[in-house]
């Protein structure tokens, strides 16, 4: 309880004055303000702090708290200045102070120099300076900032503090608590940009720590990019701890393809082996994708690049199984199978490049390939592709965004980011329509549950209600559009989409599909001319024995396509199967040849996110064995086969998009390697029209959903030790109402019953499951839940049977 | 038991003579907690003649009555009323009952003792600044107040004061109580905030969360002491004029000093405000009746903890701001602490800095580190374990909380010109600054003391430290 001392902002009178000040502010550009900075005129932007001001004019103020993608906390003290805002010069945390018309800001006076000296001091009086054990040393801001701003010696003489050390916050993400130095950045990550409050300050004064809630770990599928922007050592991740020292990394600037996102990351790698993966910001002006964050899964999944399982030589079918073979021998092959094959199915290329994409289109359109698809019937018509689209930003700052898709946590895990972001803390409105509850859920304005297979009469039903309809025509509209439940017909999410097209007419897109390139596939070449050529129908052909080549090309439909049992009767009724892949997966096993190819970072290239922007793929670390990049593989087939692709390097591959892909004419290399990347897109045409199969209600209990989660049994999830234990694992989800009623306790096995088919699965009891459906994740260990898919049905419907 | 029965110590002296009582006037009865009591002795005649007023007119009235905040910062409460924002609702009064500067104890009585006249007063500052709603946070050691005042908000929405068209009137507002779970800087109003939304209780950072703009849930609010509301029922019942009549003119009315340490007779005195001086507090027949066992004053704290010591030099100062201020120091929470001539001056400094370190919320740097190193030196001083560099380092150490000159009261003793209040500080609050003024009072004040208590630097081969204990498990 003190007298509120005048040496600051910090009475009710500089309230009033700040308040009439900000209306001051001159006519001509209502975002300019002119501030004095070290005695230099600068022009800043009205709203901004001090320091963002002070950082785009090169004036490094010292800080540790201030992150500029969070809201500022004001609580190292490290960024203190002096500010004069006409009352005589004060001591100012930068970070907390927004610029004023005629402030005068001093960074480097006697004053402002020993405060910032005194914070460095009183930081590492308790700091254990085991910088040469320490992960952050050598790109740690404690010891820059030391160096930098720092006192030349400490005083303290005291014994330090001290802690068990280190503890583990999550399966990841490990805690020294003597390092840290309590900057909030972790825990206001995790609050304000991740939504996972599950980690927090606890005791207070000298003991304060950060800490996890009592058997609650910090299981965020965000946690990576605490340790990223801890700005001491104090935060490290498994994957990377002890691997290296800063210095000996080599790193490079790529684009993410573990989801379409695409989110802009630097590759760091040392004695050629990857060791990690950060986010990268480009800005507050550029940035249009990830603003630097990552999911755990894009981050982490690097280990399966440098797992041991890698393909590395091209194996062919003998008596004894795969065997190794030589490429002259693999090609030899592939061209005796691709010549005598009357009918040929490409299935795949979506989790590669742009260039692969395109060679292998350019090689199907040579040998005559009909039946291609980037998709496996797990995601939407690529007529979607055609549809006025949006970027993210666009998304962000739309008035309404509406969701029919997946659910975006799990599936695009930093879109979820940042259309959260913009529901929280912009002004977007989301509407979302899905069948069970989602991690956006939490943040929609509303979040309207319907039956699966329900979607286009409910949307059609939501959207024509007064309220909904004065927020719709109140702005832009954007709509999140793909496949939320993979026990409907595709038919019938495409009819929901188009139910909410048929209401806005002028909402702009934002694709929902998964897999890291599977709009550049889609537009490079890669799409099927109907639905009588795509990939549900290549299946079909080849279990019915009518086709002679089936061709996957980094795809493993025995995982990925929602009818199991469907993709499995294919591989085995295809008279021949060439797989494409850079680890072995259940599908490549049963291949007759396979060819290695180069994985991410193993080649350079470009790829297309979901908005269609084309960004840049590098090359960090030599190719695995003998593995060959995609477009390689498809140029040297063509020219087996007779045909000259015309390509000798990746870069004459990008440069031949450009030049013959319409979308792509801008991708030219400066405009990929631009902060923003290059948008391709190419619209016109609109979605084919669907009859929406009114799904009736059924004799069966129960209506199947499912849908992905973001750690399954893709094969770099399973082949990264650090993520390979993340995955929930295969189940019936079933709301704790509809459980009571089955009567068997949770994790009993029952019998799921549907028209075509049984599986063995446990029961869990899960409140985010509307009641009369049950929900399986797809693609987990254990019992495969798309056994009971089948594709041709609208919805599926299931019974539940005890084994009992 | 009555109301006295835990403060035997008390009876007798809360009535004693022709004393202005604005706010203690019920303390002499043992039922003074009761509804009938208050009613008996002119109880909610206040809130009446409030509601007969326009709301602006009983706001004017506050205005004119220069009522002073009685939290520690002694700003004008009807100014501050001014400063919500127009037109934005909801907008909240927030009771600040979190009293644990140390030695005072004048909120407690209050809540213990009166807390109709609290509640009253609430209901009043409500009505004349426009408030939807008010939340009552007592501090979570009080559990008498927690009870009494709990018990008075009952009776008073059952008599029709508190909740749905008060007293027939289209004025109706809710009292929440919330009990505090125990932390000293929760009394700093945004911390008091965060405690309030359930969060951790920690200061915000002002500019830009001024409660009056950005409080409660991002709403304007009004935070206020106990004893400032207090006064208000007498304000709103008698006018600003019979308010103004007491004490000066820029230190109106009276106000509670809660007295303790070395005198004879410590207690709560509601004194008039402005021209009683620290000579008459401590000595005065009516309050502290001069300084125990014949002894010399040493020292005093003149206002709370926090507040930068006074010597025997300053008795003459009365109660008024501005005159604190300049002799070095300040009035902040109404508390003095009396030391006398038998006093361990570093040690005493010793006990005051431990509190502060130890009530540091952990949010910026200069107060978590700094208040705990310099408690860590000192302890090793008090234990005859320093050196002459250690008092350096004090000094330093307390630079980087406190940079620039630091205020501290005259001393013809030592020839020594006042420095006047307040001081630079690079922390968000008043608790880090609050580690090194008692230190920094003590040292500069009687130098002599530590002297005697360290070596020289340059004879000690080893400093022994004790060694700080293991966190967490
Ligand atoms: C560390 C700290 C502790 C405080 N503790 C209290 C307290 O216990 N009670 C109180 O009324 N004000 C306390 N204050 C002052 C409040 O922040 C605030 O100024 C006061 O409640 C406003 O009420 P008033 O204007 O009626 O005085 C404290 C301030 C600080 C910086
Ligand atoms: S762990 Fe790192 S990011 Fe988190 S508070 Fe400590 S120093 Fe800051
Ligand atoms: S959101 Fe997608 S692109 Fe971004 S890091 Fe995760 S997997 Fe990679
Ligand atoms: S000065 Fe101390 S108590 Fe106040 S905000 Fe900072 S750390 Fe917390
Ligand atoms: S960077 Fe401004 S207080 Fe931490």
């Amino acid at each position: 309880m003190s007298d509120e001392p005048d040496n600051d902002l910090t009475n009710e009178d500089d309230l009033v004055a700040a308040d009439t000040a900000v209306e001051t502010i001159p006519e001509p550009d209502p975002n300019a303000v002119a501030i004095t900075l070290n005695g230099r005129e600068i022009v800043a932007r009205k709203g901004e702090t001090i320091i963002a001001a002070a950082d785009r004019e090169g004036e490094y103020i010292p800080r540790f708290c201030y992150h500029p993608r969070m809201s500022s906390v004001g609580m190292c003290r490290q960024c203190m200045v002096e500010v004069d805002t006409g009352r005589g010069p004060m001591l100012q945390p930068s970070c907390m102070i927004t610029v004023l018309p005629e402030m005068k800001v001093e960074t480097n006076t006697p004053m402002a120099k020993r405060a910032q000296e005194g914070i460095l001091e009183l930081l590492l009086i308790n700091h254990p300076l085991d910088c040469p054990v320490c992960d952050k040393g050598g790109e740690c801001p404690l010891q820059d900032q030391t160096l930098s701003h720092g006192p030349g010696e400490s005083r303290f003489v005291e014994e330090k503090r001290h802690y068990e050390k280190p503890i583990a916050l999550s399966e990841h993400v490990l805690l020294d608590r003597e390092r840290c130095i309590l900057c909030d950045r972790c825990t206001r990550f995790a609050d304000e940009v991740a939504g996972d409050k599950l980690i927090q300050f606890i005791e207070r004064g000298n003991a304060t720590q950060v800490s996890t809630f009592p058997d609650e770990p910090f299981s965020s599928y965000f946690s990576g990019n605490t340790v990223q922007i801890c700005p001491v050592g104090a935060l490290t991740a498994k994957p990377y701890r002890f691997k290296a020292r800063p210095w000996d990394l080599e790193q490079v600037e790529s684009t993410c393809t573990s989801c379409s996102v695409g989110c802009r990351i630097s590759v760091h790698s040392s004695r050629d082996e990857l060791l990690r993966f950060q986010g990268v910001d480009t800005g507050a002006d550029s940035d249009s994708v990830n603003w630097g964050w990552m999911c755990d899964r894009g981050r982490f999944n690097f280990e399966s690049i440098e797992a041991g399982h890698r393909l590395g030589v091209p194996l062919v079918r003998s008596e004894a199984g795969l065997v190794d073979t030589s490429w002259n021998s693999a090609l030899e092959l592939a061209r005796q199978l691709i010549d005598g094959a009357s009918s040929i199915g490409l299935l795949g290329g979506a989790r590669g490049t742009n260039e692969g994409a395109f060679a292998w289109a350019q090689l199907a359109d040579a040998v005559g390939i009909a039946h291609r698809d980037a998709q496996l019937g797990d995601g939407l018509s690529a007529e979607l592709l055609g549809v006025p689209r949006a970027t993210i930003n666009q998304a962000a700052a739309a008035n309404t965004v509406i969701l029919v898709g997946p659910d975006l946590k799990e599936e695009l895990p930093v879109l979820y980011l940042r259309l959260r972001d913009a529901a929280v803390h912009g002004h977007t409105k989301i509407i979302e329509f899905s069948s069970q509850s989602t991690g956006i859920t939490r943040y929609a304005w509303r979040s309207i549950r319907h039956a699966p297979g329900l979607g286009p009469v409910e949307i059609a039903k939501t959207l024509a209600d007064p309220t909904i309809a004065a927020q719709i025509a109140s702005g832009d509209v954007v709509l999140v559009a793909g496949r939320s439940n993979m026990a409907v017909s595709e038919a019938t999410a495409l009819a929901a989409v188009q139910a909410v097209l048929s209401a806005v007419p002028n909402a702009t897109v934002l694709p929902a599909l998964r897999r890291g390139n599977v709009v550049g596939a889609l537009q490079l070449g890669l799409a099927p001319v109907d639905v009588d050529h795509d990939a549900l129908a290549t299946l079909r052909l080849a279990a019915a024995g009518h086709l002679d080549l089936l061709v996957l090309l980094g795809a493993d439909p025995i995982n990925d396509c929602p009818d199991a049992d469907l993709a499995r009767r294919a591989i085995a009724g295809a008279r021949h199967v060439i797989s494409i892949d850079t680890l072995p997966s259940e599908s490549t096993q049963q291949a007759d040849l396979v060819f290695p190819a180069a994985a991410f970072a193993e080649q350079r290239g470009t790829t297309t996110n979901l908005e269609g922007r084309v960004s840049r793929l590098n090359q960090k670390v030599t190719v695995h064995g003998t593995a060959r990049p995609d477009w390689m593989i498809a140029s040297e087939l063509a020219s087996v086969l007779g045909h000259d692709l015309g390509f000798t390097s990746i870069d004459d591959v990008t440069a031949a998009i450009a030049a013959t892909v319409p979308a792509y004419a801008s991708a030219t290399p400066t405009a990929i390697d631009s902060a923003d990347g290059v948008l391709a897109v190419n619209t016109g045409g609109g979605l084919p029209s669907v009859e929406a199969t009114e799904a009736q209600p059924s004799g069966y209990d129960y209506r199947l959903v499912v849908s992905r989660k973001l750690y399954d049994r893709a094969v770099s999830t399973t082949m990264s030790p650090s993520l390979a234990k993340l995955p929930i694992g295969a189940g019936a989800h079933l709301h704790p109402a509809d459980h009571d009623r089955v009567g068997e306790p949770d994790g009993a096995e029952v019998r799921l019953v549907s028209a075509s088919g049984s599986v063995v699965l446990p029961l869990v009891s899960d409140d985010t499951v509307q009641r009369g459906t049950i929900w399986a994740p797809f693609n987990q260990a254990g019992a495969d839940i798309t056994d009971i898919v089948d594709s041709s049905t609208a919805v599926t419907d299931v019974r539940i049977e005890r084994l009992t | 038991m009555g109301a006295h029965g835990t403060y035997a110590w008390a009876a007798g002296y809360f009535d004693d003579g022709d004393r202005p009582q604005i706010v203690t006037s019920r303390f002499k009865y043992d039922d003074s907690y009761t509804l009938d009591r208050y009613h008996e002795s002119g109880g909610y005649q206040g809130l009446r003649k409030a509601l007969e007023m326009q709301p602006a007119e009983m706001a004017d009235e506050v205005k004119k009555s220069t009522l002073l905040g009685r939290g520690g910062a002694g700003f004008p409460a009807g100014v501050k009323w001014g400063f919500t924002p127009a037109g934005v609702w909801p907008r909240y009064l927030v009771v600040n009952g979190d009293e644990s500067e140390p030695g005072t104890y004048k909120d407690r009585l209050l809540m213990e003792l009166d807390p109709h006249q609290l509640i009253e007063g609430c209901l009043i500052a409500c009505y004349a600044a426009g408030l939807s709603q008010c939340f009552l946070y007592i501090r979570g050691e009080m559990a008498l107040a927690h009870e009494r005042v709990a018990k008075a908000l009952d009776d008073a929405y059952r008599a029709g004061y508190i909740g749905k068209n008060i007293l027939g009137n289209s004025f109706s507002v809710d009292i929440v109580l919330h009990w505090g779970a125990g932390a000293y800087v929760v009394g700093e109003e945004t911390a008091l905030i965060e405690s309030l939304e359930g969060e951790r209780g920690m200061p915000r950072v002002k500019p830009p969360y001024f409660p009056a703009a950005i409080g409660l849930y991002g709403q304007p609010t009004i935070v206020n002491n106990v004893e400032t509301l207090a006064n208000l029922p007498f304000i709103a019942a008698n006018g600003s004029a019979a308010y103004t009549a007491i004490g000066t003119e820029t230190s109106p009315g009276t106000r509670m000093i809660a007295v303790s340490g070395h005198v004879k007779r410590p207690g709560v005195y509601e004194i008039i405000n402005g021209t009683t001086t620290f000579r008459d507090l401590i000595y005065g027949e009516n309050f502290g009746q001069g300084i125990r066992d014949g002894n010399e004053l040493k020292a005093f704290v003149p206002g709370g903890g926090s507040a930068p010591w006074f010597v025997a030099d300053q008795l003459d100062i009365p109660f008024e701001g501005r005159q604190a201020s300049s002799a070095g120091s300040m009035l902040g929470s109404g508390a003095v602490i009396v030391m006398d001539d038998t006093t361990d001056i570093p040690a005493a400094a010793l006990t005051l800095v431990k509190f502060y370190a130890h009530e540091s919320c952990g949010k910026c740097v200069p107060c978590r580190e700094g208040g705990t190193w310099l408690y860590r030196i000192l302890e090793r001083i008090v234990a005859g374990n320093g050196t002459d560099a250690d008092l350096d380092t004090i000094r330093e150490v307390g630079q980087s909380i406190c940079p620039g000159e630091m205020p501290h009261a005259a001393s013809e003793r030592l020839g020594l010109d006042a420095v006047p209040f307040p001081y630079k500080m690079t922390t968000i609050c008043f608790v880090g600054p609050s580690a090194y003024v008692p230190v920094h009072s003590a040292m500069t004040l009687f130098p002599e003391e530590f002297a005697v208590l360290v070596t020289k630097r340059e004879v000690r081969s080893m400093i022994p430290v004790t060694a700080a204990p293991v966190g967490g498990e």
